[in-house]
């Protein structure tokens, strides 16, 4: 029995201190990603040990683990997120001249906190046989009594849409945000449901004209190979839908499209700091950019790395260079307008 | 010795008396269990005593009303429609005979397998506007734009999927108690020349009402702490809105907070039904004496064969074949080999937490039988608390209660020894599993308890004069008696577990994936086709055992007779 304990304890204890790992609590849930740790553990031997969890749990995760935590790097999608585990004091400074060089300065923190990885752009998407391009301009535009009935967007509990007000809080004030919010809530097709690939197919089908979403989505139903066996020629696949709708990049005559970011930051008290440090700077090298754009279809950081093919039919965009900190910042008073204005 | 010295001797007698009550055995060991179960729960409940912060007069002037006039409709809703369901299928198949009954007798379980978010996303799919229903309608009749049809993502089609996927709870509870039921009170009934319906509503409800409540309430609890279902559908409920409080407003404390409310309301609605129910006597039974049967023929069996089928079709055979037609589709996508390690580590994980509950539930359940004192039943009460509370708060509950007793444990360590112990619970299976009990052990206890109720306590005396000690008497008295029980309680634990997402998410050890995590990582990325051939594993894993277990249940039931 003693034997039994004692084997035990010393699992516990190898376990707690293997050598060459890193521990990742991850809030991306891509299959691509594991390709990327996998690529990395080729390229310099280190054993990714991986948790995926939600970004608000994982932190509290670390935060209740304490000194003894394993977690060495912590990756999110959402600028929100990150500033928020910045708040909760569990982010440690890295020093990098490859992460600093890589990556522009609005998309990483001032102090070297957290980093920005990949992009995501929050793209207005229309049915081509009900909307004409040039009545489209800007997100603010979307509140005007010409769209009342014909907009698509998913529930405000997601955090895209409460990074998308954040920015509007920044860019036009909080009393102007919270009208605009409520204009858009009047102006809505449908109560908010699903998600935004849900969104997509709803304009396509023509239940809304627009609606707003990530443009990953888009990009996705695009590419979407269609079923393995096309014998049943009923279905329409993803690309069929996709292909009713177009694509706007609003705000381009002013601030920009709204960007997020997915990000990666390491941890105060992480035992594997060095490891740590290599999967970040593993994550803005160039074949890894290359699959966050290829496989994610995310726009890289990185300049010079070519996004894929589907996405360069997009064309080019003037993107708002908020510093995405901000996005984190305004994000209670964000969620507190669209209790507010009644935004399901 | 004069009166007042004999009333003392008296007093103190009966005050040692009370005293070795709650020091035996049973309620030391029943407290020391529900409170190392219940610590997490307890941290939910603390939280109330905390000072409030501003957020509340934002919440209760903006959302906090519709959070509650919804979760009230859905727990209305998916109560009567899962009660209507659950109880009108258990008492035809129990109590009449009709063609399929044996095949019904097992199916209707079967809808338990399919957690409800994935019906939701399933029956989304089918009944959305660009659907193959709506499609096939609008070539086939011409429909103008913007023509009506009933909306599935709505508080009308929560409630409905919820009941489907709830009513099994409900059916099992119930069917097994109307077999156990007396057959003389029946017959005393009919000789009274009540028909089948009188019979039924004046004497074979109030009978198993125990069961139905048990059932209920776990169908209440699942509801109120659904969040996958609801969300996708964009209704705001308590528990969306405690997600939202904490991950959109950034107010941890204000969540845990909303989440006691949540606790304290269902406390108060057991006890309600408590106290209603107290108010019957219990019955003596006759148990092994063959049930008389109504046979039922022409229109009544076709309706007995409707009322059983619609449930299995609807809750099951649709939803799987459409999540079949899915993954089969795309089958280089949906199948691959880690599918078996998924797969492993949800069997292994369900069974050894469906072994550790019933285990634990059963020494509850009947320490609560054999010392009924106060202590020992608010201690079972708050321990078996964990299936109300929205996954995601208690898992981190847990996690935080985890986190303090191991950092306490290396520090003192660290002082006494020299040695630092690193986390010894944080991040383990031991602690995953700890995780499922606190989430499930009122899947198994209330189980118990009600099937603990149904034995009678004669039986219990009988067995003291005949020099049974207790222990002695659960083992040869109520474990045998309460098989039924047991499996019914193994298979809600077991399925629960293959099912649990929050807690297995943010608990577990570094690489451990389970098929609910597989299917949740597809299902956050929007990636529903590629996601069904896990939800399908998940239904076929889940299957067996509720086959299995079904099996066993009318074996067992055959021997008896």
């Amino acid at each position: 029995m003693n034997k039994m304990v004692l084997s035990f304890l010393l699992v516990l204890l190898s376990v707690a201190s293997a050598q060459n790992v890193v521990n990742l609590y991850s809030a991306r849930h891509y299959d691509s990603d594991l390709e990327l740790y996998a690529l990395f553990t080729k390229e310099t031997g280190i054993e990714v040990n991986l948790i995926e969890g939600d970004a608000d749990e994982l932190i509290e995760r670390i935060k209740s683990e304490g000194s003894n935590s394993p977690a060495d790097v912590f990756i999110t999608t959402d600028a929100g997120r990150l500033w928020r585990a910045e708040q909760a004091g569990i982010l440690a400074s890295v020093d990098s001249d490859i992460l600093k060089a890589a990556i522009p300065e609005n998309l990483r923190h001032p102090e070297g906190k957290w980093f920005g990885l990949s992009k995501r752009a929050r793209v207005i998407v229309y049915n081509k046989d009900y909307v004409d391009a040039s009545e489209l301009s800007t997100y603010e535009d979307l509140a005007s009594e010409k769209w009342k009935g014909r907009i698509c967007i998913r529930s405000s509990s997601n955090i895209y849409n409460q990074s998308l007000l954040a920015s509007i809080i920044e860019a036009d004030g909080a009393a102007a945000a919270e009208a605009w919010a409520q204009g858009l809530v009047d102006n809505l097709a449908r109560a908010p449901q699903g998600g935004d690939t849900d969104q997509i197919t709803a304009v396509a089908v023509g239940e809304c004209d627009l609606a707003v979403v990530n443009h990953y989505y888009y990009a996705r139903m695009l590419a979407d190979a269609g079923p393995e066996d096309d014998d049943d020629p009923v279905d329409e696949n993803a690309k069929e839908v996709a292909e009713q709708v177009k694509l706007f990049f609003p705000n381009q005559a002013d601030r920009g499209t709204h960007v997020n970011i997915s990000g990666a930051a390491v941890i105060e008290t992480a035992p594997h700091k060095d490891n740590a440090l290599k999967l970040l700077e593993f994550l803005v090298s160039p074949e890894a950019q290359a699959i966050f754009a290829d496989q994610n279809f995310e726009y890289p950081v990185v300049s010079g790395v070519a996004s894929s093919e589907v996405i360069q039919t997009f064309g080019d965009f003037k993107a708002d260079e908020l510093n995405v900190a901000v996005l984190g910042e305004n994000n209670p008073e964000a969620v507190r307008i669209m209790d507010r204005v009644g935004w399901r | 010795m004069n009166k007042a010295a004999r009333t003392l001797i008296f007093q103190s007698r009966s005050l040692a008396k009370a005293r070795s009550s709650f020091l035996s055995g049973w309620t030391l060991s029943i407290v020391f269990i529900a409170l190392v179960i219940a610590a997490p729960i307890l941290l939910v409940l603390a939280s109330l005593f905390l000072p409030n912060s501003e957020i509340w007069q934002h919440l209760s002037s903006t959302v906090l009303p519709r959070y509650i006039q919804n979760s009230g409709w859905l727990v209305l809703g998916v109560g009567s429609l899962s009660l209507l369901i659950g109880v009108s299928s258990a008492w035809l198949v129990s109590m009449c005979s009709f063609p399929g009954k044996r095949f019904f007798e097992w199916a209707l379980f079967l809808p338990m397998a399919i957690p409800a978010y994935i019906l939701a996303y399933t029956y989304t799919d089918f009944l959305q506007f660009s659907g193959p229903v709506q499609s096939f309608l609008r070539t086939m009749l011409h429909l103008p734009r913007g023509y009506w049809f009933p909306e599935i993502r709505s508080l009308g089609g929560a409630i409905l999927l919820l009941s489907l996927a709830l009513y099994p709870y409900i059916y099992l509870l119930a069917r097994a108690a109307f077999l156990e039921q007396s057959s003389t009170m029946l017959e005393a009934s009919q000789c009274l020349r009540c028909n089948p319906w009188t019979s039924f509503f004046r004497v074979s409800l109030p009978l198993i009402r125990p069961a139905i409540a048990a059932g209920v309430a776990l169908v209440l609890m699942e509801t109120l702490s659904d969040f996958g279902t609801v969300d996708y559908f964009g209704i705001q409920t308590f528990t969306t809105g405690i997600y939202r409080t904490w991950f959109g407003l950034g107010e941890r404390l204000a969540a845990v907070q909303l989440s006691a409310w949540l606790l304290v309301f269902v406390l108060v609605l057991l006890a309600l039904e408590r106290v209603s129910r107290n108010q019957i006597n219990q019955s003596s039974k006759e148990r092994f004496r063959k049930l008389l049967i109504y046979p039922l023929r022409s229109w009544r069996a076709a309706l007995a064969l409707i009322t059983c089928s619609l449930p299995i079709v609807l809750g099951f055979l649709l939803p799987a074949y459409l999540l079949l037609h899915m993954a089969l589709r795309n089958s280089r996508r949906s199948f691959n080999p880690e599918f078996w390690a998924f797969a492993r580590n949800s069997l292994t994980m369900a069974s050894i937490t469906a072994v550790l509950a019933i285990g634990i539930a059963l020494l509850l359940a009947y320490g609560e039988r054999i010392r009924p004192n106060w202590l020992n039943k608010l201690a079972t009460r708050i321990a078996s608390m964990g299936y109300a509370v929205p996954g995601s708060v208690i898992a981190v509950s847990i996690l935080i209660s985890f986190g303090r007793l191991d950092n306490q444990i290396d520090g003192f360590s660290e002082r006494v020894f020299g040695v630092s112990t690193g986390l010894l619970l944080s991040g383990t299976m031991v602690g995953l599993i700890f995780a499922y009990l606190v989430r499930f052990l009122t899947a198994a206890f209330n189980t118990l308890e009600a099937g603990l109720k149904s034995i009678t306590n004669s039986m219990d005396e009988a067995a003291r004069s005949l020099g049974k000690h207790s222990l002695g008497r659960l083992i040869t008295i109520h474990i045998p008696l309460l098989r039924t029980s047991l499996l019914s309680a193994a298979i809600f634990v077991f399925v629960d577990t293959m099912k649990e997402l929050p807690a297995t998410l943010i608990v577990r050890p570094f690489n451990l994936d389970t098929l609910a995590i597989r299917v949740y990582r597809l299902a956050s990325d929007e990636r529903l086709v590629e996601a069904s051939g896990g939800a399908l594993a998940i239904v076929v894993v889940g299957l067996l055992p509720v086959i299995l277990l079904s099996l066993a249940i009318s074996r067992s039931r055959a021997r008896k007779l």
